[in-house]
């Protein structure tokens, strides 16, 4: 198996071969950190760009550490301090960036398809930190290698995914990415945030926690995302936490040793309560661990590959 | 890819890697501050033996390291196929310690420029010695083996086939021309 793709745009394009490659060189990586000198040479000489337009601090932090271990040269450029004020468009930015002849652009946008219009219309490596609804790769990719790590393995796994399903890349890209790998997923929420046809992409829904947690192997706990409901159409937060929140009382009639993972950042007390996100079953930092070598995975196939394509 | 010559048999490996034992505790007189770090692949499987041959000898276990230099390559680019990018396993502080490092085969010099790099990103040991199984020649950089197997003069449009029980499912090495 070789990584032959400059870009990583969402797993929904991606192979099962192509996810278990990055997850493979996702293992090795991760002792990397675990060294005296948390750096290898990998990608020395090499330029990554993070863009991101929505403010992020976890992912791209993740991205900038990442890239240090492999040696990178790291330039962020954050919105609102950028030209884009000035009216520039995403494609000229992105050219920009490309003459100044950067390897790697990272991008973060609220627009979906915003990393694959650029990856169209440049030479260099792009990888999608997250575009709108549509998906974020590289968190399936950390929450998969987690589930795998901790699980042993991803084929027959139930993992349930509760909360805005609606408005979330991260249960897009997870269901692409678990589906692709055996597991089954059931999404689950209020029946407003679950999107019209989301069951065509492989998950079952369920509108009950409960009944949800019953069998599953793991549960990934999405962050309710107060600040984009623009429509009130959200459930108030109370509310939303007696009839969905993970809490202890709810996972005693789940199974024993079921994973309790989030993206972050955590909402204590909307979405899980402080003893489940401190919990024995809480694997939530070691995400964010996972991540860093997750995204030195990314980062080095897709350079190199661009290497090739030059 | 015509096979020229076998160079060495079963036998003749097994009786090189212990002399190289003996070679290794002579020089260091005994096993004290000892550990042996191989290079991926087969080179990790020839530090594992060196181990036991030398446990064999002196009655003592000593660390045994494996090093996967794939990160630290200068010619990552160059290469026609991706190598997959596997563990490097060193559970020991290598810090004043005396290293023998492995390998099947020295030829250029880079793979031990790059295991070098990497080596000392883990600590400062006190020595770094080096033992090969096969030197083939054409050193690019200036680079040689404490330890030998064989001295094997070769042309460069030979190759040196090193082939192990663990990955090949014998022992033997044989010249052959590409």
């Amino acid at each position: 198996m070789t990584w032959t793709r400059k870009d990583l745009l969402g797993l929904e394009y991606l192979s099962r071969e192509e996810i278990n490659l990055i997850l493979e060189t996702a293992e090795s990586f991760k002792e990397v950190s675990s060294r005296d000198i948390k750096k290898v040479p990998a990608l020395r000489g090499k330029t990554v760009v993070n863009l991101f337009y929505e403010p992020s601090t976890r992912t791209r932090v993740s991205f900038e550490v990442a890239a240090k271990r492999l040696s990178a040269d790291v330039i962020n450029i954050a919105s609102e301090t950028s030209s884009v004020r000035k009216g520039e468009t995403l494609i000229d930015t992105g050219k920009n960036i490309e003459a100044l002849k950067a390897d790697i652009l990272v991008i973060r946008h609220n627009y979906s398809g915003a990393a694959n219009m650029l990856a169209e219309h440049l030479n260099i490596s792009v990888v999608n930190a997250g575009d709108g609804w549509h998906e974020h790769p590289t968190q399936a990719l950390l929450d998969i290698f987690t589930l795998k790590e901790k699980l042993g393995r991803i084929e027959g796994l139930e993992v349930v995914i509760v909360g805005d399903i609606s408005h979330s890349r991260v249960a897009r890209s997870n269901i692409w990415g678990l589906n692709k790998l055996g597991a089954k997923v059931t999404v689950c929420a209020p029946k407003m945030l679950i999107p019209a046809g989301i069951e065509r992409m492989g998950a079952r829904i369920s509108y009950n926690i409960d009944q949800a947690l019953e069998n599953a192997d793991a549960v990934n706990v999405l962050r309710m995302q107060f600040e984009r409901d623009n429509e009130e159409a959200f459930p108030k937060q109370l509310e939303y936490f007696k009839d969905f929140g993970i809490t202890r009382e709810r996972l005693k009639r789940a199974k024993k040793n079921i994973l309790v993972m989030h993206p972050g950042p955590i909402n204590r007390g909307i979405e899980l309560s402080s003893e489940v996100a401190d919990g024995p079953g809480s694997v939530i930092l070691e995400q964010v661990t996972n991540g860093i070598a997750v995204r030195m995975a990314v980062l080095f196939l897709t350079a190199q590959a661009g290497e090739e394509k030059k | 890819m015509k096979e020229k010559a076998r160079v060495l048999d079963n036998q003749a490996m097994s009786r090189s890697l212990s002399r190289i034992a003996h070679e290794i505790l002579e020089h260091n007189r005994g096993t004290d501050n000892l550990a042996i770090v191989g290079i991926r692949s087969r080179g990790a499987y020839l530090a594992q033996r060196l181990a036991e041959g030398i446990k064999k000898i002196d009655g003592k276990e000593i660390p045994v390291g494996i090093l996967d230099i794939t990160l630290y390559r200068d010619d990552l680019t160059l290469l026609a196929a991706q190598p997959v990018v596997r563990k490097t396993e060193i559970s020991f502080d290598i810090t004043d310690k005396n290293i023998i490092l492995v390998d099947d085969v020295l030829y250029t010099g880079r793979t031990i420029r790059c295991a070098l790099s990497e080596l000392i990103d883990f600590g400062r040991p006190k020595t770094i010695q080096l033992a090969v199984l096969v030197d083939r020649g054409h050193r690019e950089l200036p680079i040689r083996a404490d330890y030998v197997g064989k001295n094997i003069p070769t042309s460069q449009n030979e190759t040196v086939e090193v082939r192990l029980e663990e990955t090949d499912g014998r022992d033997e090495v044989a010249i052959v021309e590409k």
